[in-house]
Formats: C-alpha cells, structure tokens, sequence
C-alpha cells in the first residue's frame, strides 16, 4: 500500500489531494484541501509574483507539508501551471519556495497538463471507453484557456488551445462592466468568433455526439445528476438545456445558495455554462459527461502508473500516432511515402537496437518524425526544414510533452538542413546533452531512409535490413533502376557514419 | 398567501419573556412538595446563578440597544425599550418568589431538618457571637480592603457579582458629617460559616453577617450609622472587533479586565436600606429605580449550591446516579475494534463519559494513529481529554485542537488551556473569525493494514466529563466512511481551507444547516400535502428563529404531526387555529440539565433520524459552526426514538406549553407516573446487568473423545 500527495499551484488555487493505493481498491482519494490563492492576476498583467503571494504561497505549502507528514505519504508530486510557467524570475521563486518549504514545484506544459487531465479522464476506464466508441470531444476549461481534443476511431486525433478561459472571460466582462442580461451575449461573441475557426479549422462536418467536459464549476452540478447509479455526471442535452435556462432566469446569490457553492463560484460557473451551451450548439453534441477529475488526479494517476500500480488500457501512443498523421494530412503531406518511411526508419531502428541502445519511446519519436518529415512541404518547397520544425512546435500533441516535441522536431529539421553540433546548439537551448545525442542517434536513421526513397517510389519498401561487422546492409530485392538514391546515398551515409561508425551499404538482389 | 402569513408577530412570543417562564418552572422545582429538601434547595440556587446571567447577557444588551436608540421590533413585535418594562415587571415578580420561597417555604424546613440558618447576626447567641468575633479576626480580618470615599477618595470601583457592604460613618470626633465606607465580602472565604454545634442542630451563618457586626473594627475613629449589604451587575456581554484583533489571545484577556468596568444595569440591596445610603449608591452607580432590587435575605443565593454540598444531609437528596458502563465497549477493550463492528450511541448521563476520554487517550497511545482533531467549547477544570491530547502530541501525532475562547465566562479557562496545548505540540486555533465553534467533533485518523480509517465522534453536548454528569446528552461514535471524509473537510474548513465539494453526510451550520433543517422541514408539508403521514419530532434546548418556526407553522396547517420537547426559550405558539393546531410543546426540567437535540423526520416511511450541537436559534444557525448528523444503523435510530418516545410520554417533570403562553405540568388523570430521565437511569443500569448476564451464561464446551 502506498499513500502519495498531488498538489496542484493553480492560477487561482492550490490544491492538495492525498491518495492511497492499495491492491484492493486500487485508488482512493483520503483528503483534498484547498487554498483559494490568486496567483494568476499577478503574473498574467506583471510576469512576476509579488511578495505577499510568494510568503501566502510558502505558508500553505509549509502547511501541506505537515499534511503530509500526518498521513505519512511515500511520496508527492507538485506541479504549477500557467500562473507559474508564465512567471519570468520563475526559478528564483520556485528555488526560494523549495528552500523554505521543502516542496520541489515541477513545471508543467500546457500540453502536459491537458495530457494529466486526459490520462485521469481515461482512468475512468470503461465509462471512458464506452464514451469514445462514438466521436467524441474533450472541452477541458480552464482559468486562462479552453482545450478542446477531438476524437476520432476512439483515438484522439487533434488537440487545440482556445484562449477563453472563464476567468480570462471574466476579466474582460468586468473591464467591460457588462450588466447581468448582456452577459451571455457578451461570453458568445467573444468566445464565438475563436470557437468557430475551431470548427471551420478542425470539425468541418463532423457529427460529434459526446462531450466530456473537464472544469471545476459544470462539474459540480453534472455530478450532483444521478449521484450514486451508474449515470452519475452523465447529463442529457435536454437537461443540459433545462439547467442553462434555469441559471439565466435567476440571479448570482441565487444559484450560489441552490447549488451550494460562494457566489463567485456562481458566477464563474455562469461564464462556464454559457461557453459550454456555445460549444453544444456548435458540434451538436446528444451527451455530455462530467467525469469529475481535476489535475490532481492526473498526478495521482501518472505516479501510480510509473510504480506499475495501475496499468490503463488505453494507449496512449496510438493517440499520438494519430494526431500526427492528422497533422501530415492537414499539411498535405503523401501518405504513402510517409508509411515507406516510417515502415523503413523502423526496420532499421530494430535491426541495430544494440548499437544506438534507445527505447520505446525513441522509436516513437522516430515514428513521429517519419510521418511528419515533410509537413514543412506545405509552406515552402525551399525552406522545408525551418518551416517544418515551426510547424511541429507550434502544433501541440496531447501525450508528447515540449521537450520531447522539441526533439521530433529537429529530427525531421536536420533531415533536410545541416546538422547542427550540440556544442553550437546549445548555446540557443536549453536542451540537454542525452536528448541531444537521441537527436542525433534518430537523425541519421531518417537520413538514410529518406535517401533510399529519394524517389518517392517506395522502391526500397521492403528492404532487408541486417548488420555484419561494421556493415549496416540495406538489400532490396525490386527490379527497378535504383541508380539514383545509390548515388545520392554516400552523403547521408556519411553523417550517419559519423554517429555509430557504422557503414550503411546498399545491395540490390535483382529479380528477373 | 405564503409564509409571510406566518411571520405574523402575533403568531411568536418574546424570547426573554420566554425564558422567565423557563426559570419560573425551575423554581417551581424548588417550590415542589414531592421533591427532597436539598434538591430544592439546589434548584433555588440555579435559579439565581441563570437570573445573574440574563442580567448580564439580556438585560445589558437590550438596555445597548435601548441606549443606542435601536428601535427595531423582534419576532414579536417589541421594541427593545417595551421588552425591557415588560421583562422588569415579571423580574421583581420573580425575585419576590425566589425570596418567599426561601424565606417561608425553605428556611423553616431546613430548620426542622437540624440546620438552622441564623438570619441575622443580631440573632445570635452570646457564645456564638463571640464565636464569630475571633472567626473574623483570626481569618476574616487580614483579607479585608476597607474604603473611604471622601474628597481626595473617588468611589471605587465595585466589582461586578461581588457582594459588598455599605456604611455610613461618622467621625467619632467629628461634627456628625456622614461619610461613605464600603467593603467586599471576599470571595475567597465560604460564604457558610458553621457555628459551634449545640445538640443536634446545626447552625449557620453567613459570612456579610460577621462582617457587618464587626464593621466598626474597619473604621476604628468613626461610628458606624448604618451597614447594608448590596450587590451589583455590569454589562458584561463581550463584544470583540475581531477584524481589528490581530491576537484573539489577547483580546480576550483585555476584555476580561473590561467586564469590571462595564455599566451598572442592576443594583440589589438589603430590604429596608438607609435612604440616604441608597442615594449615594443610586448616584454613584448612575443607576435607575427600576432596576434596584430590594432583596428581603441573603443577596446571591448562589451560595445554596455551596449548602447543598454540605455533608450530612443525603437522605435530603436524590440517591445520586451512578454513570452506567456502555454495553458495547467491554471493560479494556479496543475501542477502534469495537466501533468498527458497529456505529455506537452513547447517552450520558446515564452512560459514562469514559469511553470518550478513552477513545482520545487510546489514540494518543496508540502507534497506528496518525492524527487527532477535535473541537473543544467549554473544557472542565483539570480535564483528562487536554491531558490525553497533550500526550499525543508529545508521542508524535498531529494534534489539532480548535479552543474556542469566546465560550462565554469561561474565557478565563479556556487561554490556560490552550496556552497548554501549545506547548505540548498542538496545533491549536483560537476559534474562527467572527464565528464561534459550537460544534464537537473529534476524528482521529488511523493507518490500518487496509488503509486510512477514520473514527469520528460526534456529540450533542461539550467535551466536559465534569457537565457530562448533569447535562442529558448523545454521542455517536462511528468509522462510517460518508462522516469520515466530512469530519476531514470539516477540519479541514476549520482550519481556513476552502469548503469541501460536497458533504455526505454531516450537515454545518451556518453554511447550510439552516437550509437543510428548511429542507427537511418542507419535506414533510409536502408528504402531508401528498395525503401521506407526517410526523416531526424535534427535541432541542430552545426555538426562537422566525424561518424554523414559520415553517413550523406552514407544516402544521399542512397537516403534518410536530410533537416538540424544548427545555427552555419557545418563541412559538402551539395549538392556534389554523396555524399550529397540530404542533404541541412540552419542557422537561429535571434533576439533569437536558441539553440533547435529536430531530425525527418521518420521511414518507423512510424515518430519518439525526442529532446535532444547534438549537433552532438564529444565533446557532447563523452564527456559529455547528454540526447536525446523521444517524443512520437501524438499532441506534430505534434507539434515538425510544428516547423520544420515553420524553413524550413522561408525566413528572414535563410542562406543556399552552396557547396562552402558560406552561402546565401534565394532567396526570390516567396516565401512569413516569419521569423519563429516571426511566433512562434504570434502562442504563438494566442494559449492564443484561450484558453481565450474557457473560455468566458463557460455559466451556469440553471436548469428548473421539473414536
């Protein structure tokens, strides 16, 4: 049995969950306590924290401490969010916080923290998986931003950032000094316009049926529907509807006293009803769960699943698979010699596992490089390799954290452009030496495979590859003319020579 | 038309007026035939240690908002300054019973009992005052602080609740120029003085009495004109800027030197006090005549609680009740095992207290319990339950303690306690900002082989083994996971997280008990509108908020059943036509103090039954941190009834309440002769003998030989 604490510095509160895990009853949730702290107003409008938040902050953390000593915890995790990642003396704060309390903040992507919300929705297990038998979108609101994940074939094939957060929204209604009955008009005009290139952009015409909806307001309420059967959050969108309605005839302290929540939850449980009726209308959703999980739960989750304490069926990586060949059809790019690339860089990956001694998840950023090598395409024909680096880094992938997107993207950069030395490279980032010397490993094996389909006529599909002695042996059995990527080879070659000292030789089996 | 119709304020009864009819019914325990001398003699004494403190509480602040010229109107629709006559009237009417009561009822039957209570010292006998004369020079003399007041002497302060004499003097050399002196009657001496006992009756003095004879050795150049004892009463409701108190600490401590000094509202004095002697006061007190009390006998009769322990005289009192062991912890046992086969309830004081201090000294030993949080009110002199909380934190636990400090009068108490707790480890919080925490609750949080467990109780009555003897309580002690993870957020709110999510189980004022008792309270009118049975039960000290009883009244008209027991203020009217013909009130005052509230809701068949630490008073609902909860295993909810049921049936020591106002003790043609809370003594004493039996009956089972 293990007892572990989440604790979440959110923007406008820090939260602590405690959990046990236990072979019984796997995860069970023993105490959540909540600071509400407003970090968020600081940092968005100054990029810094100012004194008094940085001591309230110390104080609580210093207290969740003892928590956890009470409860005698094995171990804990504390992630900040944006009100932490957009702080400029970052460091300096968090370094000062770890010091005085003893509670080490780890920074979180928003990618990564969409993916801790997705992994805790998709503990839900079967609920999860009967949801996402039918098209399905994730709406995760936050206080800065709506993250909408679309799936597809019960994979999740586009993610995308909308900044309409509820408490972004209302910021600008109060600048705005909007009365109560402008509101909702106000809340759809300024979401609308960013929600509809969405939906231009990425729906088009699909049929969406469910909705899982991830915030900390809707949530309440979806989960007071049906608590205790086996529907519990499932909410209708007749329902939906009938509540919507309710909340615009009364007033804030109204529903505030109904629901039983302050009246400033009320308020933004407004702004995040009304964006979620917007988001409705517009995919024309039947169904929408609440499954109830905060950031904290994700946390708990990922520790879990790192000690091997629970094991979920879903898999993840088909996720990421997806969305980037959804990026690649976005872009244009040919699926065909995207499948030769991956189905050859792969061959090659396997067959000298004992030389470049990567992983699981390096052949998974090679994947991901094969199928994206190109995306840059779309732009220029000149400057593929810069535009397809900015295309995979400003195209978030829900499952690939940005250090690890980083890396794909100067796989397929280097593809086409010089390679760049670490010593060079790491004057303008902060990445470290290992993933570097991944790039490098990864590199070259894309640089042969792409050499080999130089012609794009995937003539060397199903080559054999094997090793033997300082020999990387590329034998094609095809009766075509392979004159052309023969000759072009010994340059890519060469690099890859560089990197494992290791020759790569082409050899052609006719067939007559 | 709504509940409007109901705020009606003819429809509510004044809630100070209220409570003089509840302390007129505990002198009218002290007043009854059937009852033994001492207890009576006890009952008379409460009756004036409950006057002391309306005056101080009440009285004081209706006389504020007279002050202030706050004119608004309460549930009954009275000014402040109309409730303060009305409340003057039946107060002298009262007090005036109080004395009749003692002087020709009680006194004479104490004499025939063998103690005689000398009256004045005038009366005494030549030995006897020679007695009493070297009693005040030997013990009274050296703590006595005799004052002048003259031109370069300002009047001094007299301190509230003290009992002093007055004097007017003369200057033996003098031109007769009169001359105030004052002396306070320590408080650190008994109040009864024995006399030397001749043949088998035994007599009494008080101690002014000694004094008052031996005035003239306190002002040896003058001459004493007249003595005369009196008292006084000061305004001593706290009122704390909190927002502006950055140490709560010590506010409080400030405002404890302050009550001195607060304003005069009540001035007793001896019946037939010289007029000139009251002038002085009357003026230096800057007092009016309407709250001057001439008082025929001893000023404070609180000292009849000192009597009423004075040995010799048990066969005058009640045969005292032994706090019976609880059937379901066996001496020694587990608690932790025993709760966790079942819920527990416990009923003081007709069950022992004990299991509760041990439920915290077995936590604070035992190596398996991570953490104990509890809510302390009012805590006894010397209480094992700091001791035990003390020690766990010495043993390494996590030990939150919420003190509150504003329990009133015992401010004092409390700062030392904390201040102890502090400095064995606790983490202690000095209550809540602009909220007192009336609730109790104690949770200890234990790592069992299968995970986290949580053991809860929760109680009705303070954590206080001593009041745990006198005041009729319940308890519940439960590992139920729904109150578990509530008493968690409860603590966790206490200590200034934010609220939880949701609540599973426990109810928290003032939050949402308020409008979960609205809730539970319309669920019934609507089964009666339904055509269903309907049926409240609620048993609590005092009802006095508008909304409750309003509801009250809805539910009534609707036809729902509302049998209420309520020890002391009832601000509603039950049996008015066609508002609360179907609601009666009944007020049990007995020998314990009843203090358990228990709520019954019949649900449409799916009885509900639940306990909590509020009254249905504004005060509890709005304004403190109070606890209702559940309880919910099918034994303790028949439990929980039978104690209801017992209550309503009980034909002593009830008073019912009728429309106009009075209450009259139970018409007892036909009906047996039941008094409920002995009921319960026997119950208590019967379920130990049946456990004891249960145990006799265990026989070894030998093992025969097998083939």
């Amino acid at each position: 049995m293990k007892t572990f604490a989440a604790i979440d510095v959110g923007s406008y509160e820090l939260r602590m969950k405690i959990f046990e895990f236990s072979g019984k009853n796997r995860m069970r949730q023993i105490d959540h306590v909540r600071h509400r702290i407003d970090l968020g107003t600081d940092t968005y409008r100054t990029g810094k924290l100012r004194y008094e938040k940085v001591e309230e902050l110390c104080k609580v953390l210093k207290e969740y401490a003892d928590i956890m000593k009470t409860y005698r915890v094995d171990a804990y995790k504390a992630y900040g969010t944006s009100a932490i990642r957009e702080m400029e003396n970052m460091s300096i704060v968090l370094g000062q916080i770890e010091q005085r309390t003893g509670i080490r903040i780890d920074v979180l992507s928003n990618s990564e923290q969409r993916f801790l919300d997705y992994k805790s929705i998709a503990s839900k297990g079967e609920r999860f998986d009967q949801i996402i038998e039918k098209s399905t979108v994730i709406v995760d609101i936050g206080g800065g931003s709506i993250q909408m994940s679309l799936f597809d074939n019960d994979s999740l094939v586009t993610t995308q950032n909308i900044r309409v957060g509820v408490l972004r929204l209302q910021e600008k209604l109060n600048r705005m000094n909007a009365a109560p009955y402008q509101m909702e008009n106000l809340i759809n005009e300024i979401a609308g316009a960013q929600l509809s290139v969405f939906k231009k952009l990425y729906l088009k015409d699909r049929e969406i049926e469910n909705i899982i909806v991830v915030d900390d307001y809707l949530c309440w309420w979806a989960a007071s529907q049906g608590r205790g059967t086996a529907k519990e959050g499932c909410v209708d969108i007749a329902q939906y509807k009938e509540f919507m309605e309710h909340l615009r005839q009364v007033s804030r302290t109204e529903s505030a006293v109904e629901l039983g929540i302050t009246e400033e939850a009320a308020s933004l449980l407004f702004i995040s009803a009304v964006l979620m009726n917007h988001i409705v209308d517009m995919v024309g959703a039947k169904l929408i769960w609440a499954p109830g999980v905060t950031l904290c739960d994700g946390i708990a989750y990922e520790y879990a699943e790192q000690q091997k304490i629970v094991i979920c069926e879903h898999d993840f990586e088909k996720d990421i698979l997806a969305c980037a060949r959804t990026i690649s059809k976005r872009y244009m790019g040919s699926k065909k010699r995207a499948e030769t690339l991956e189905k050859l860089t792969l061959a090659i990956f396997d067959s000298m596992k004992k030389i470049h001694g990567l992983g699981k998840r390096e052949r998974l950023y090679l994947q991901i490089a094969a199928i994206l090598h190109d995306c840059g395409k779309y732009i220029s024909l000149v400057n593929l390799g810069e535009c397809s680096y900015n295309i995979i880094m400003s195209t978030e992938m829900i499952g690939l954290s940005h250090a690890e997107r980083e890396m794909v993207a100067y796989i397929v950069k280097f593809n086409h452009d010089d390679f760049i030395y670490f010593e060079q490279l790491s004057r303008r980032s902060v990445m470290e030496q290992m993933s570097y010397l991944t790039i490098a490993k990864l590199t070259a094996i894309l640089k042969i495979a792409n050499a080999l389909d130089r012609s794009h006529k995937q003539k060397f599909k199903d080559a054999k590859i094997t090793l033997k002695d300082r020999e990387l042996i590329l034998q094609v059995d095809t009766a075509e003319d392979i004159s052309l990527e023969k000759g072009l080879f010994a340059d890519r070659a060469e690099f890859f020579e560089e990197v494992y000292n290791l020759r790569p030789v082409i050899r052609q089996r006719r067939r007559f | 038309m709504g509940v409007n119709k109901y705020h009606d304020a003819k429809y509510y009864t004044n809630r100070e007026l209220s409570w003089i009819s509840f302390n007129q019914r505990i002198l009218g325990e002290a007043r009854d035939k059937n009852i033994p001398l001492f207890e009576r003699i006890k009952f008379l004494s409460i009756t004036a240690s409950n006057l002391d403190e309306f005056f101080m509480i009440r009285v004081a602040s209706l006389k504020d908002m007279v002050n202030a010229g706050y004119q608004k109107r309460d549930i009954a629709g009275m000014t402040p300054q109309e409730q303060l006559e009305a409340l003057g009237e039946k107060l002298h009417e009262q007090v005036h019973l109080q004395y009749t009561t003692y002087n020709r009822i009680l006194l004479p039957l104490l004499e025939q009992s063998g103690l005689t209570v000398v009256k004045s010292h005038e009366e005494l006998e030549e030995q006897e005052a020679a007695y009493v004369d070297r009693y005040f020079e030997s013990n009274i003399y050296p703590v006595l602080t005799p004052m002048a007041v003259d031109s370069s002497r300002p009047f001094p302060l007299i301190r509230n609740k003290s009992l002093n004499i007055g004097a007017l003097v003369t200057k033996k050399s003098g031109k007769g120029e009169l001359e105030f002196v004052t002396v306070q009657v320590p408080s650190v001496l008994s109040r009864i003085v024995p006399l030397p006992v001749k043949g088998g009756q035994k007599k009494v003095i008080l101690l002014e009495e000694i004094i008052e004879r031996n005035m003239h050795k306190l002002f040896l150049n003058y001459d004493i004109v007249c003595a005369h004892h009196f008292r006084i009463m000061r305004n001593a409701d706290l009122t704390i800027e909190e927002e502006e108190a950055a140490d709560l600490l010590k506010e409080i401590e400030k405002q404890l030197k302050k009550r001195q000094w607060g304003e005069v509202i009540r001035l007793e004095v001896e019946k037939d006090t010289d007029k000139r002697l009251l002038k002085i006061l009357r003026k230096e007190l800057s007092i009016e005549d309407k709250a001057i009390y001439p008082i025929d006998g001893p000023l404070d009769l609180t000292f009849l609680m000192k009597m009423y322990g004075m040995e010799g005289y048990e066969h005058l009192k009640n045969a005292p009740h032994v706090p019976q062991p609880v059937p379901a912890f066996p001496a020694g046992c587990d608690l932790f095992e025993e709760i966790r086969k079942g819920d527990v309830l416990l009923h003081h004081p007709y069950q022992t207290f004990a299991p509760v201090v041990n439920f915290i000294r077995q936590a604070a030993e035992d190596p398996d319990v991570l953490a104990i949080k509890q809510t302390l009110y009012r805590v006894s002199g010397n209480s094992p339950i700091i001791a035990a909380l003390a020690q766990a934190a010495e043993n390494g636990k996590q030990v939150s303690v919420l003190v509150e400090l504003k329990a009133r009068f015992d401010e004092e108490n409390n700062i030392v306690w904390a201040r102890m707790l502090e400095k064995a480890g606790c983490h202690v919080i000095y209550g809540l900002v602009g909220l007192k925490t009336h609730s109790k609750i104690t949770l200890v949080v234990r790592k069992e082989e299968d995970g986290i467990r949580r053991y809860v109780h929760l109680g009705t009555g303070n954590y206080n083994d001593a009041t745990a003897k006198l005041y009729t309580d319940i308890g519940l002690m439960t590992c139920r996971e729904t109150i578990g993870e509530d008493a968690t957020a409860v603590f966790n709110m206490l200590s200034g997280y934010s609220e939880p999510l949701h609540w599973h189980a426990l109810s928290l004022a003032p939050l949402w008990l308020k409008d979960r008792f609205l809730y539970l309270i319309g669920r019934e009118r609507d089964y009666a509108l339904a055509g269903h049975e309907a049926h409240i039960i609620a048993k609590m000290n005092s009802l006095c908020d508008q909304d409750v009883i309003a509801a009250l009244y809805e539910a009534s008209t609707a036809g729902v059943k509302i049998e209420l027991i309520i020890r002391g203020i009832c601000c509603l009217k039950p049996g008015i036509a066609g508002v609360s013909e179907n609601i009666t009130v009944r007020s049990i005052v007995g020998n314990f103090l009843e203090h358990s509230r228990i709520f019954y809701f019949e649900n449409g068949g799916d009885r509900e039954i639940y306990c909590s630490s509020a009254d249905w008073m504004p005060r509890n609902l709005e304004r403190r941190v109070e606890i209702l909860f559940p309880v919910e295993a099918d034994e303790l909810k028949q439990e929980l009834m039978h104690i209801l049921e017992v209550q309503l049936k009980d034909t002593l020591k009830a008073h019912v309440l009728q429309p106009d106002g009075i209450y009259e003790k139970v018409d007892r043609r036909g009906k047996e002769a039941i008094c409920a809370q002995e009921v319960f003594c026997q119950e208590a004493r019967e379920a130990v003998d049946k456990k004891k039996e249960e145990a006799g009956r265990r026989v070894f089972i030998p093992e025969m030989h097998h083939e």
